[in-house]
């Protein structure tokens, strides 16, 4: 354990935290870690309602803070859904993490946290995970009709569609995105500290 | 939740009128912004109200995931620009939280300084357009002479008005002279407690004031945990929650103030919280510049902070750093945090992964607006229509940081 230089929030102690988790939850819980300070549950996905429901009510988390969505391509499955627990009773953060795909649905939290509402339409509008029992799952930050959703890394920052103010039609409409120059995007991989691709030039060195 | 049961439509006599719908904003003053509310109404009872946003959404999540560290810090001051040093604070806490960095101490108490006057001018804004919404037209613009004078301060430590990019990893970016610490102090003790509780003396026991905002959009404690509230919004519910107190980050431990809590719960008490909040903030404020002490204003590790420009120009290896630093930037180790800072509005959350790279993998905002305007369904049924612009008035929104 490193010495804490740092002066972000401090909160109560991570001290037993993990071994209550993991006699409440039981056979629910895949992993728990603690890193950087902070309490990471893996939850099972069917049981995410059961779980929640016990950290609500044995081990005090009131306050659901935010669910947020993250995308590995890598991984299979490839969603994860991080939900951010507040104690005001015990003055404690957890995090709960739960993997999911875009076919399975993650059950929904709106039965014990009503909040949780918005905070799962937003990551269904931006990653496209499916919320089992959200009866109000329409998108919410991106426009009415848009397709495809932003977050995801194969979606590119500059979109697919622009929006511009057609003089012909005399509306705004739609128009394919057109750049003046390609997207760049630059790695900082130094070819000192092994970069695994060819350089530019290089190609005739490594055909040998 | 109905605070009136109503029979008979008071309006309409024996004639019977259906619901119907209309459209509030998204170009409406009292929107505060791009916002669309749905309103279902039976006469001028709110039945149902569907909040749409997303109007304002500039992608900026996306954006930072193709940034530096550094280069992703300024996205922060346009998230909420009415207290844009208050964004930036949970974004360096959380980059220093993954790098482990020690801030120095003058670093220290000059963010928690900054982030006050941040309240302050935000509350300003807050407390005067809730009084204009509600029909009282002469504070607004009383507070609004406070809220330049705060710019003026925030253009004198950092170079900008409104979009600062003051506070960065490892501390702040640009020492303050002594004569902008002593203008503060003297507008702290003079001219700031003189027009604000002059503005206020106008309305605060004004019998129409009251009669727009007590009893309006009552939240209880179960309601206020439920929801998630925070900020304001939690401590007016009755619940005496303020993260600078109970998880204390930067130099506020050590800094005395109180935390304002309403008995209520009706739009009353939320304006009343922020106005006591305003003079805690000065409070800590002056706190801060009897403990204010010479040193440097940010840290030392040239891996994180590049060299100041006078080093730039002598030394060699502060060459490098600079030019590494303004160009690659620093790498943040593989890992992920939750930081929430206290926001004028409320817990301002970043959640951060971090990839050992560069740039930041995922950082998603936690923005307080986001589950405060969710409630509002629940909080406006049952009021007339005009109740809903001082419920939306004492919830404090700005749409650049719900919409992202």
């Amino acid at each position: 354990m490193t010495t804490v230089t740092h002066t972000a929030p401090k909160y109560a102690s991570n001290d037993g935290v993990i071994e209550a988790a993991t006699t409440a939850l039981g056979a629910d819980l895949i992993e728990a870690t603690e890193a950087n300070g902070e309490i990471a549950l893996h939850v099972k996905r069917e049981s995410l309602l059961t779980a929640m429901t016990t950290l609500r009510d044995e081990l005090h988390y009131q306050q659901l803070m935010e669910i947020a969505g993250v995308d590995w391509p890598d991984r299979d499955p490839r969603f994860e859904v991080v939900y951010c627990l507040l104690s005001v009773t015990k003055n404690h953060r957890i995090r709960v993490h739960v993997a999911t795909n875009e076919a399975d649905p993650v059950p929904s939290l709106t039965g014990i946290w009503p909040v949780a509402g918005w905070l799962e339409r937003e990551v269904y509008d931006m990653y496209g995970v499916l919320f089992e029992g959200n009866a109000d799952l329409r998108r919410i930050l991106t426009d009415y009709g848009f397709v495809g959703h932003p977050q995801r890394k194969d979606f590119p920052l500059s979109g697919f569609v622009e929006l511009r103010y057609s003089e012909e039609h005399k509306r705004v409409m739609y128009d394919k995105v057109q750049l003046a120059q390609d997207f760049r995007s630059f790695d900082f991989m130094s070819p000192w500290e092994g970069a695994e691709y060819i350089l530019p030039g290089d190609e005739k060195g490594t055909a040998k | 939740m109905s605070a009136y049961t109503i029979e008979h439509s008071p309006t309409t006599g024996d004639e019977v009128i259906q619901n119907y719908t209309i459209n509030f904003g998204p170009q409406h003053p009292a929107a505060h912004g791009v916002l669309r509310l749905v309103m279902e109404l039976d006469g001028e009872i709110v039945e149902r109200l569907d909040p749409h946003i997303g109007l304002l959404h500039r992608g900026t999540e996306k954006l930072i995931e193709y940034k530096t560290y550094l280069q992703a810090l300024p996205y922060f001051d346009r998230l909420d620009y009415s207290s844009p040093l208050a964004m930036e604070y949970s974004y360096v806490l959380a980059i220093e939280k993954l790098l482990n960095l020690e801030v120095p101490r003058r670093a220290q108490l000059l963010r928690v300084f900054f982030a006050e006057l941040t309240r302050i001018s935000n509350h300003l804004l807050n407390i005067g357009c809730h009084i204009l919404d509600v029909g009282a037209m002469t504070p607004m613009l009383w507070m609004f002479e406070l809220r330049e004078d705060c710019y003026g301060f925030f253009e004198r430590a950092s170079g900008a008005r409104m979009h600062c990019a003051y506070f960065r990893p490892g501390g702040v970016h640009q020492d303050v002279p002594l004569k902008l610490l002593t203008d503060i102090g003297d507008w702290l003790d003079t001219r700031m407690p003189k027009l604000f509780e002059d503005a206020l003396s106008l309305v605060v026991d004004n019998r129409i004031f009251k009669q727009r905002n007590v009893d309006i959009g009552i939240v209880s404690k179960e309601d206020a945990l439920k929801w998630g509230f925070s900020g304001p919004m939690i401590r007016a519910a009755g619940i005496p929650w303020d993260l600078r107190r109970s998880q204390p980050y930067d130099a506020y431990a050590e800094m005395e103030f109180d935390i304002p809590v309403g008995t209520r719960g009706d739009c009353y008490d939320r304006f009343m919280v922020r106005v006591e909040e305003v003079r805690q903030s000065a409070r800590i404020m002056k706190q801060c510049l009897a403990k204010m002490q010479d040193g440097p204003i940010a840290s030392d590790d040239r891996k994180v902070v590049p060299p100041k420009r006078g080093e730039m120009k002598q030394s060699m290896e502060a060459l490098i750093h600079h030019f590494k630093l303004y160009t690659e930037g620093f790498h943040v180790p593989a890992g992920s945090v939750y930081v929430a800072t206290e926001s004028p509005k409320g817990e301002f959350g970043v959640y951060l992964v971090a990839d050992g790279t560069n740039k930041p993998y995922r950082c998603k905002i936690r923005p307080t607006a986001f589950s405060h305007l969710q409630a509002m369904d629940f909080m406006s049924r049952g009021h007339m229509l005009a109740d809903t612009t001082a419920i939306l008035g004492a919830m404090d929104i700005v749409f650049g940081e719900c919409d992202r």
